[in-house]
């Protein structure tokens, strides 16, 4: 069936079945291939998206749940967070196969969005969902904090 | 596979796999013909200059390297393009990378004979190469300003991309002169830099940074799952539960009737389902009604395995390494300790699942995805569709990840690629995708082995030493086989555990190799991700009950190895070692393991939690000879910590009766950030030949965590994973 949905700023009208998740219709029906399928089952944070603002698990969020609210993807996600984030990664050369790091980002600009100056307690519960198999985890809340510092100054 | 035992065995090597291989190696006057001239004239990519097959330099002055390793995470873009850069006098800012085709000729790994990666081979096998390509690059470029401005050669110098001639004044860029390099004869041996002038390898003040960190934190990184392209279907197989299975019969009218499914086929591995998009495909798979002959399929658990493992490690097996008569030793020692270890069976889990983009018209076929052993994939590809290798492009993808995965001697993702385009009409691209659930119950283990050590201790010393090791072999069937496995023993069964950095006089390791049809394969540092494990747990509980340091004990019996023992020093400088602990109810466990010719050892912090050991700060240190990006080894040793720390506390594959149990990662724990250790890394300085760091980091952590668990009343676990052993 025909949706209307709006992704990254624009109205976007897509022909996907009621129970399609958001993250196929994305990657197949938009070609937005950015967000990354890692599980299917919202155990990995591969697929994260901002749906009105907040970090979301696309894998298992149907279409039909949509509705009128708004998604973002790491090719929309703008502003100061995002910004500092994005710099900060590759300052410190975070990535390494890349692959989970699009989740990885979304869920800490998502962060920095709720918590100016995270401690790494929440920088735990910020982002444990977000499996990195390369295990970047030490220079993803190293660069979470350089972002911090980024946005204070 | 183990980079010494390979590259001793090369030409042996080449024999063995010679159906392979032979078919791409081609006498210089038939490239031309061939698909070497072709990739070739893919390498050059209408630049105006690319002296050989792994550079090319544009009229803007873009230095691209062509690099013949996978990139998934190990950093071999950043790493072979810096040698290159390193000797071409390059400007960093101006450096790019691509892989490189799939072409045996020019791309073969020089310790393979293949072209492929593994064994953390990258940067030891390209190094020479590598510079001696940037060299003569940056020759050819010299020549060719000397011959404009009529001046001397010897008379230039090159800087950052800059070529000068002080005596005139004259300078140009690398772009200018691009055109006219390429029509100067290519130096035959262009000498190398001494070490001592290196401007980019070693450089550690950050100004060498990775090439592939912006794309990779912006979304626009291509993977194979991105692949998208008109008339594409998406591919989804059903395989069996059980490994050996075959279909029986199926039934597909409900996937069908699935809106968007296309069509469903047969293919050796399963049934596929052809879809326009992942979700129908999906669906459709979950429609279809299979009926399976599971008469030759392997119906054991892993508890029965064990159980026969345990029974075979009584017996001495087959001899790897010896030396002395360590069974009359034991017999006539003061004490003898036993140990048991048994480790279960592991998915790789990368990312980013098993995937691959085809297209073929029934005369040529091109083939995109993470290949990490391409002149096998490449092969495959072409007898399955029935071409020839010339037939046949494969180009490389970056991959999300592979730890092992994506090298698969049986070429079995090539083979189902191929199988399912071949199952339709040319004509209809196809991009096969595995998911997670086919990832984890789909095999390709990394094997379920037992270690039996014993242990004889006499006068406060160790004096006899045997290890009796009972896994499957990873190489038997594959093309590997005849150089790796001799004389019935799989080296990578026992690497590491058939010799030791320990001065025992009286040493026996031996080997049973078991028949179970669950396909394995090497998992990030292969034989070590066991052997390490069993020999420096052992080694340690030995040390205490003689009453020694962990630290000391060890040195004293590393005369013979004195760059393990050069890393065990540095770490525990490092971590200020006073001793195990605990203290403060954290204790400390050290392990140092050798592997693909590193040598890294580490110290890991460890106090009891909630849920098992917490692994708190692991220090770590690493001689891997010349330092060539000492952030990437860093961020190595950081990533094979974290990918160890999680496969030991909570790795499993367990079968109930032959079926996996776990199949996502709700039940396949993994590693998550809040129970990611702190990490320092010491990267040793050193002049010998650069070994590789993609694998090394693993081996020691697991042993250093149980060692450390040992000392705060959790014991040794003699039963992987971790977490199990405590609860």
């Amino acid at each position: 069936m025909a949706l209307a949905i709006k992704v990254n700023g624009t109205m976007q009208s897509v022909d996907v079945d009621n129970d399609a998740p958001l993250l196929w219709v994305l990657r197949d029906a938009l070609g937005l291939a950015g967000t990354k399928f890692g599980c299917g089952v919202a155990q990995c944070g591969a697929c994260t998206v901002f749906v009105d603002g907040k970090p979301m698990r696309s894998c298992t969020l149907p279409i039909s749940a949509l509705g009128t609210r708004e998604v973002t993807t790491i090719e929309g996600v703008s502003g100061r967070e995002a910004e500092a984030v994005q710099q900060a990664w590759i300052a410190r050369d975070v990535p390494q196969c890349g692959y989970c790091q699009s989740g990885q980002v979304m869920s800490a600009v998502a962060l920095l969005k709720q918590v100016k100056k995270p401690s790494d307690r929440d920088i735990d519960l910020a982002m444990n969902g977000n499996v990195c198999r390369c295990a970047t985890y030490v220079r993803i809340r190293a660069a979470i904090h350089d972002a911090a510092r980024a946005l204070e100054g | 596979m183990t980079t010494h035992d390979v590259a001793l065995s090369r030409r042996a090597m080449l024999k063995g796999a010679a159906g392979l291989v032979i078919g791409l190696y081609l006498p210089e006057k038939a490239r031309a013909q061939s698909g070497a001239a072709h990739a070739f004239r893919r390498a050059a990519g209408g630049a105006d200059f690319a002296p050989n097959a792994f550079i090319r330099i544009g009229a803007d002055d873009t230095v691209t390297v062509l690099i013949k390793h996978i990139e998934f995470g190990q950093g071999p873009f950043t790493g072979l393009a810096t040698l290159v850069a390193e000797e071409l006098d390059a400007d960093w800012s101006k450096v790019r990378a691509e892989h490189a085709p799939s072409n045996t000729d020019f791309y073969k790994n020089l310790a393979f004979g293949v072209q492929g990666t593994g064994g953390s081979t990258a940067i030891a096998n390209s190094y020479d190469q590598m510079r001696k390509a940037g060299a003569t690059a940056r020759a050819m470029l010299v020549a060719a300003a000397a011959q404009s401005w009529g001046v001397p050669a010897r008379e230039i110098t090159v800087e950052r991309g800059v070529l000068r001639h002080t005596g005139t004044g004259r300078e140009g860029r690398f772009g200018q002169f691009a055109e006219a390099a390429a029509r100067q004869p290519a130096p035959a041996d262009p000498p190398l830099k001494d070490p001592s002038v290196f401007r980019l390898i070693g450089r550690d003040d950050g100004s060498v940074r990775k090439l592939d960190s912006a794309a990779k934190s912006n979304g626009t990184a291509q993977f194979t799952i991105d692949m998208r392209e008109p008339g594409m279907l998406t591919v989804v197989v059903a395989h069996p539960p059980r490994f050996g299975a075959r279909v029986a019969s199926f039934d597909a009218s409900a996937a069908r009737a699935i809106q968007g499914v296309v069509d469903v086929k047969q293919v050796p591995t399963g049934v596929a389902v052809y879809a326009n998009g992942t979700w129908p495909a999906i669906k459709g798979r979950e429609q279809l009604r299979i009926s399976w002959d599971e008469s030759a399929a392997e119906k054991r658990s892993s508890d029965q395995l064990i159980e026969e493992y345990r029974a075979l490690a009584r017996r001495p097996g087959r001899i790897a390494g010896a030396h002395g008569d360590a069974i009359t030793t034991l017999a006539r020692a003061e004490r003898i300790i036993e140990a048991e270890y048994v480790f279960p069976y592991l998915a790789h889990a990368p990312m980013e699942p098993l995937d691959g983009f085809l297209r073929w018209d029934g005369q040529r076929a091109h083939a995109r995805f993470g290949s990490q052993l391409q002149t096998l994939d490449h092969q495959t590809i072409a007898t399955v569709l029935g071409l020839k290798p010339e037939q046949v492009e494969l180009e490389t993808m970056l991959a999300g990840g592979s730890f092992g995965r994506r090298a698969q001697q049986t070429s079995h993702l090539a083979a189902e690629l191929a199988e399912v385009a071949k199952a339709i009409d040319p004509g209809r691209p196809v991009k096969l995708v595995w998911t997670r659930e086919d990832d984890i119950r789909g095999g390709y283990y990394r094997p379920l082995i037992v270690h039996r050590m014993r242990g004889g201790l006499r006068d406060g010393k160790i004096v006899a030493w045997t290890d009796t090791v009972v896994s499957q072999s990873i190489l038997k069937g594959s093309p590997f086989e005849a150089v790796m496995a001799k004389g019935g023993i799989d080296a990578t069964s026992v690497e590491g555990a058939k010799e030791i950095p320990y001065d025992i006089a009286d040493f026996r390791c031996d080997l049973h190799t078991t028949d179970v049809g669950v396909p394995v394969l090497w998992w990030r540092s292969v034989g070590h991700t066991h052997t390490g494990y069993a020999v420096e747990c052992f080694v340690d509980e030995l040390l205490q009950a003689t009453g020694q340091d962990p630290v000391a004990g060890r040195l004293a019996m590393m005369g013979k190895a004195p760059r393990e023992a050069g890393v065990l020093r540095a770490v525990a400088e490092l971590a200020q070692w006073s001793g195990p602990g605990p203290v403060n109810g954290r204790a400390r466990g050290v392990a140092v393991v050798k592997s693909f010719d590193s040598y890294v050892a580490q110290i890991a912090e460890v106090s009891a939690g909630d849920d098992g050991p917490r692994v708190h700060k692991v220090w770590c240190a690493v001689d891997c000879g010349v330092p060539v990006n000492p952030d990437v080894i860093r961020a190595q040793m950081e990533g094979g910590i974290g990918f160890g720390v999680g496969a030991a506390l909570y790795g499993e594959v367990a079968l109930d009766e032959g079926r996996p149990v776990p199949a996502n990662f709700d039940t396949y724990r993994v590693l998550r950030i809040h129970e990611m250790p702190q990490v320092e890394v010491h990267v040793v300085n050193s002049s010998e030949k650069p070994t590789g760091v993609g694998e090394p980091g693993v081996p020691p952590i697991g042993p250093a965590v149980a060692n450390a668990m040992a000392r705060i009343g959790l014991g040794r676990p003699r039963r992987l994973p971790l977490v199990r052993a405590v609860a």
